[in-house]
């Protein structure tokens, strides 16, 4: 590991002071952390130990604990993922209406198994709990944000094809 | 009856608010009701919260110091991560400011000047969709400092949470919030006296908060006739699985399941037989079709059969769903969402999906069957929250209420051994 954590410029300006205003919503600084932590996720994908580090000179908490919390968080990615997270869920709900066969047919349309990428750094596949959304079930989510629901062989296949051109 | 989901078009904007009565009951109470008056009114009507364990709203209030030299919070739980349930997020999306009014009357009955509104960290739209809300709320002068001209000052600011179900439970919640690891607190100390910092806390779930203004506009006795007197009001019932027409109802306490199945779900998909239903999220003990054809849905009908209404998430499952298959999958769930703090839970958790994998592979023994009822009730009750229960319950009860659909499964499968092994299960 390089000694460069103190150069990284992991904020902008702005986005310093967005921080500045979410250590006011709390009495203790370190409550911060989540939000802070989202921050570093949404701009880069993932939250390195370097960018770790970074956040805890900021809000000073020690690497250990920030360390802990990351790994914690199951939508928090220690490691660097695809562009597109595509996040099938299998629980009860969507299970029996065909979440586990959706999840098969897009891990053996992509040749990778839960939790890998693909060769192209484009997908990454995850089998996940439920996402509160079982009245349009099967459903996924892409990318910790949007909602994909009620969905079907054909309609998996027209949503890659859009996203891959989306992000390519 | 609909206290919440009104049929009002863009109820969610706040002047379509504002124009159907809404902020005038704040304006109202900040005048003319002193906080325990609302207290009083809340306790009166008989408002049991919505979160899943039905506790009385009213009195946890009360066990909020009155005097007291260090800051109160109050917490509104929107973590919604119990498999079955999707009904806060209908709030978040149709009625906002209902659920914000609702939090400043509370902040107001017990002396709170912060809240935090705890969201669980996939509803990224939902998060969107209320920060605007709050955003409209705090231009207009409802939240913040000097609220409409009085001296009661609230803030409300999100939290979004980051993928952890365990963060629902509501001492992990308050971690969570301070920016720790989600692991549940040793109880005692209840968060009343230690809670967010160590400092006085009540938590609500986002339903419980919605119901507020309009028990406070209306009064306990308009409530109390709503539905089933001892658990009075509506609720949101979240309906998924083998019906037409799944989806958020809100409707009385009391209602027949059957209604909710057939006369607002469209009945079941193909007209296929019921097999089973989870009637309030997957840690609450099943029905079997007798049951689901004649229960009401409230705590104490539920309670009788040895179930319980949890979050109201309603999963209907019809003839052909392999119950073992689906036990397997809840089970993995809890597995899953354990923290790991305490023994029973960590290590019985992954036993029970062990076992239950096993005899879906086909590898189970009939003492299996036993077992499993033996590691639930070694779970049960012997944990710090109540995941290590929700984790048992589901397995104990659908072992008991659906045991030939495991027997049959252990012996077909050992009928269909290969002819040494067959040989050998004769014996
Ligand atoms: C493992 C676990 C998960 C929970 N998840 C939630 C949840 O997602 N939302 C919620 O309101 N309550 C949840 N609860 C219940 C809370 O601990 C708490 O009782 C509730 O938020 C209180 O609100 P109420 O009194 O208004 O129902 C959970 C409890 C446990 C043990
Ligand atoms: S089970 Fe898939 S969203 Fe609830």
């Amino acid at each position: 590991m390089n000694n460069n954590e103190n150069n990284i410029i992991l904020f902008s300006n702005d986005e310093l002071k967005n921080i500045e205003d979410i250590k006011s919503h709390y009495p203790d600084s370190k409550s911060a952390l989540l939000p802070v932590l989202w921050i570093v996720q949404e701009k880069y994908g993932w939250i390195s130990e370097d960018s770790m580090k970074c956040v805890g000179d900021l809000l000073d908490i020690p690497y250990e604990h920030i360390l802990g919390v990351v790994t914690f968080y199951t939508m928090f990615n220690s490691k660097p993922i695809g562009k597109v997270h595509l996040q099938i869920c299998t629980n009860v709900s969507c299970m029996i209406k065909g979440g586990r066969e959706l999840f098969k047919y897009v891990s053996d349309k992509l040749g990778v198994k839960n939790k890998e990428t693909t060769s192209d750094g484009m997908f990454t596949i995850e089998e996940v709990e439920c996402l509160g959304s079982c009245e349009s079930a099967p459903m996924m989510q892409v990318n910790n944000k949007e909602f994909y629901e009620n969905l079907t062989k054909e309609k998996i296949d027209k949503l890659l094809e859009e996203l891959h051109k989306k992000n390519i | 009856m609909k206290i919440i989901l009104k049929d009002i078009p863009d109820l969610q904007k706040l002047d379509i608010y504002e124009s159907n009565g809404g902020y005038s009951t704040l304006k109202k109470a900040l005048k003319d009701m002193s906080p325990d008056d609302i207290i009083n009114e809340v306790k009166a009507s008989n408002l049991r919260g919505r979160g899943g364990a039905c506790f009385p709203t009213g009195l946890k209030w009360t066990f909020m110091p009155k005097v007291t030299e260090k800051p109160k919070y109050l917490c509104c739980n929107g973590d919604e991560s119990e498999p079955g349930s999707f009904k806060d997020r209908e709030i978040f999306e149709k009625n906002p400011h209902q659920f914000i009014e609702g939090t400043l009357l509370s902040c107001y009955a017990m002396g709170i000047k912060t809240a935090y509104v705890y969201i669980r960290g996939e509803y990224y739209k939902w998060i969107n969709l209320l920060q605007k809300a709050i955003d409209d709320a705090y231009k207009k002068g409802y939240i913040g400092k000097n609220i409409l001209g009085t001296n009661f000052s609230t803030d409300i600011y999100i939290h979004r949470g980051a993928g952890a179900y365990i963060c629902g439970e509501e001492s992990a919640l308050m971690n969570s919030i301070e920016g720790k690891r989600g692991y549940p607190r040793v109880k005692p100390p209840f968060p009343a006296t230690y809670g967010l910092w160590g400092n006085p806390t009540t938590i609500n779930n986002i339903e419980t908060l919605a119901n507020i203004p309009e028990i406070i506009k209306n009064g306990h006795e308009w409530f109390l006739k709503i539905g089933e007197p001892k658990h009075p009001g509506t609720l949101l019932f979240g309906v998924s699985g083998h019906i037409n027409k799944p989806g958020v109802y809100e409707l009385e306490t009391g209602t027949p399941l059957m209604t909710i199945i057939n006369d607002y779900c469209g009945g079941m998909i193909d007209g296929k037989e019921i097999k089973m239903v989870i009637p309030g999220g997957s840690s609450m003990p099943p029905l079997t079709k007798e049951e689901a054809l004649t229960i009401k849905m409230d705590d104490a009908s539920l309670k009788a059969i040895g179930s319980a209404i949890g979050t109201a998430g309603v999963i209907v499952m019809n003839e052909d769903t392999d119950i073992v298959k689906v036990l397997e999958r809840i089970s993995q769930f809890y597995y899953h969402e354990s923290c790991g703090q305490c023994t029973p839970c960590r290590e019985g958790t992954g036993w029970l999906m062990r076992i239950l994998k096993r005899i879906n592979n086909g590898e189970g023994r009939i003492e299996d069957l036993d077992l499993l009822t033996d590691v639930s009730q070694n779970i049960e009750g012997n944990t710090i929250c109540a995941l290590g229960d929700a984790a048992a319950w589901p397995v104990k009860w659908t072992v008991k209420k659906f045991r030939d659909e495991f027997e049959k499964k252990i012996k077909k499968e050992s009928v269909s051994l290969p002819v040494k092994n067959k040989v050998h299960s004769l014996r």
